[in-house]
């Protein structure tokens, strides 16, 4: 009775469970046999490797094979199992040495290569958690792995190479492939378009000011305004005011990242936040993540930590838009499917774009708006009012002027405005630490209203407002985080009753509606 | 006679030759029925023993043993049962081996036997 084991990684969601791979060779007519919930790509993960392994000259046994995931109640699917299944098969073969606690993520190719799978990245950051430093994977996803700190990773481009690294007999390897055989690349080419900037936009001084105050603190956005205003190039501009993501955040976004996409050749850090533009078009799965099986994220999670840029947010299905209420929230989207559910971080700055009405031209005065009171009214209320409450900047964007239009040049660069931005992201971390927090949008009204308190004096418009029902309750909380954040740009210590004035004017089409 | 036949007769030869080594009895060979052929029949102490015997001269078309799938084994089963009835014999205890005979004309021929595979 011979038995083989080597390690692996199963990933549910963004979590990674260690799977042991159990072989057994029986003495019986030949057969492959694999157990613990496998899915039909891994179940294919049979022929895939007795054919690598033979092509690398290491035939598997020609007995009956069982091969066992576990824990055998864990849905498993995917291709990245099978080097972990030919490793274990072959140990119970007595064809290598023990494996040890070496763990074994790659798809095995019909010649025995090493092909990269997806997910990598959390697949790896699991195993070190869980205590397995020793990782191999294929070498296109090596870069990738090295990723994780604490991880030492190896990667190989074929299986007769590893087998040999683990005490194989050379003689009958076939050790080198013929390099004109490698497969063409299945990697995008990715052309780094540079970051829109600020500069392009002419005029618009209010609502370039909302998008800097959106970027300091955090707050999401909604910006309202004719066709042509230019809303949707200031939102295209937001990621550019952004710092850079932090080394945990980089990683988080990076492992999303991983899951979403093969790796190309030079995988590196996302540092830059993410920007997602889905078209309205979107179905709610599209949106927050689903699919069959184990659901897989969505744009919210894909712009997790960096932007979701909704353009023409009425035209959105209202059940979509309402999803968006939970990550909102929580930062956090768990999604339940027939196979488990899946939890991704979906932390992200909300950007809403919206015309004034269908027809687009209610605007200013409005004359030329062919639409009824009743479809202005239908078209706003299809963003509802518990998805705008949590909306901070509320911001009507109108044609740009002339005079604007007329002057090129001049404008503020996205470097500028960004380093006010990460200034003010610098004093907002020092005074929100105590309560683990980073950002003024993060703040809950008790502490605004408590440890926060601002003097009665500087907040006396608001209370008024609050009084005369104007403002409310949770309006003024609103308010008072956008204070702190244009308090922060400006670097002083306090909101003062300018900021509070300045704050209220950044909600103007909120209170317009009201 | 065909090469092929040669070689699967000179096969089931030296699969007989083994299953006596291992002190079987040889009760009949080649037993044909409609529904086909039991290879050898043998007796192994109280166990009526079907066998299967496959020849091949090299591996290059898969091992021999492969060549053995689920429906072959169950007409295996089957046709034991139609020998028993046949020959009138009440065998309770009744199973299937494999042989797989690799003869390549040259060097020696191996036998690798399973049993009870059914």
């Amino acid at each position: 009775m011979a038995l083989g084991r080597a390690y692996s990684v199963a990933l549910v969601g963004l979590n990674g469970y260690i799977v042991e791979v159990e072989a057994d060779i029986g003495q019986t007519l030949p057969a492959f046999v694999l157990l613990g919930l496998p899915d039909a790509s891994l179940n294919e993960a049979r022929d895939r490797i007795r054919s690598a392994a033979q092509n690398s000259g290491i035939p598997l046994s020609r007995r009956k094979i069982t091969a066992n995931l576990v824990p055998a109640s864990l849905p498993k699917r995917g291709s990245g199992f099978d080097l972990a299944i030919a490793m274990s098969v072959l140990r119970a073969a007595e064809d290598i040495r023990p494996t040890g606690r070496t763990v074994f993520i790659a798809e095995l190719g019909l010649d025995g290569r090493l092909r990269p799978v997806r997910g990598i990245l959390p697949a790896v950051m699991s195993a070190v958690q869980a205590g397995f430093h020793d990782i191999v994977v294929a070498h296109a996803n090596a870069a990738e792995a090295e990723l994780v700190p604490g991880a030492k990773v190896r990667g190989y481009r074929t299986l007769a190479r590893l087998v040999f690294d683990f005490g194989a007999d050379p003689q009958e390897l076939v050790l080198d492939l013929a390099p004109e055989d490698e497969p063409a690349g299945t990697e995008p080419v990715s052309v780094d378009a540079p970051a829109p900037d600020m500069c392009d936009v002419s005029g618009q001084a209010e609502a370039r000011r909302a998008l800097e105050v959106a970027a300091a603190g955090a707050h999401h956005l909604l910006l309202t305004g004719p066709p042509g205003a230019g809303k949707t190039m200031l939102a295209e501009r937001l990621p550019g005011l952004l710092p850079d993501l932090r080394d945990t955040e980089a990683m988080e976004v990076t492992a999303i990242h991983s899951l979403c996409q093969l790796p190309s050749a030079g995988v590196q850090l996302v540092r830059r936040p993410p920007f997602e533009n889905p078209h309205h078009s979107a179905t709610a799965a599209a949106i927050i993540g689903g699919g069959s099986g184990l659901p897989r994220p969505g744009a919210a999670s894909r712009a997790h930590r960096g932007i979701l840029f909704l353009d023409e947010a009425p035209e959105y299905e209202r059940r979509v838009l309402d999803a968006l209420r939970q990550p909102l929230e929580s930062g956090e989207l768990v999604i339940h499917r027939s196979a488990g559910a899946a939890a991704y971080p979906a932390r992200f700055q909300l950007v809403l774009a919206a015309n004034p009405c269908p027809c687009g031209k209610a605007s200013g005065k409005g004359l030329e708006c062919t639409c009824t009171p009743f479809m202005r009214r239908r078209y706003m209320s299809r963003m509802s009012g518990p998805l705008l409450d949590r909306v901070d900047i509320q911001l009507q964007v109108d044609r740009v002027s002339l005079a604007d239009f007329g002057q090129s040049g001049g404008a503020e660069d996205s470097a500028a405005v960004g380093a006010r931005v990460l200034a003010a992201r610098a004093s907002q971390l020092q005074r929100l630490q105590p309560w683990g927090m980073e950002t003024n949008s993060q703040v809950p009204g008790r502490i605004l209203r408590g440890e926060l308190r601002l003097a009665a004096a500087t907040t006396r418009i608001l209370d008024h407002a609050l009084e005369r029902g104007v403002l409310t309750a949770r309006g003024y909380d609103r308010v008072l985080r956008l204070a702190w954040t244009l308090a922060d740009l400006a670097g002083r210590e306090q909101p003062d009753g300018n900021d509070i004035g300045q704050a209220l004017s950044l909600r103007q089409t909120a209170s317009a509606a009201a | 006679m065909k090469a092929k036949d040669l070689l699967g007769r000179r096969g089931e030869e030296l699969a007989a030759e083994y299953l006596e080594s291992l002190g079987m009895l040889i009760v009949e060979r080649n037993w044909r029925c409609p529904d086909g052929e039991i290879d050898i029949v043998a007796l192994d102490g109280d166990a009526l023993v079907i066998a299967e015997v496959k020849t091949r001269r090299s591996l290059a078309y898969g091992h021999p043993f492969e060549a053995v799938g689920a429906d072959k084994l169950a007409r295996l089963h089957r046709l034991g049962s139609a020998w028993c009835r046949d020959h009138g014999l009440r065998l309770p205890l009744r199973r299937v081996d494999v042989i797989a005979v690799l003869d390549d004309g040259v060097g020696k021929p191996t036998v690798e036997h399973l049993r009870e595979v059914l």
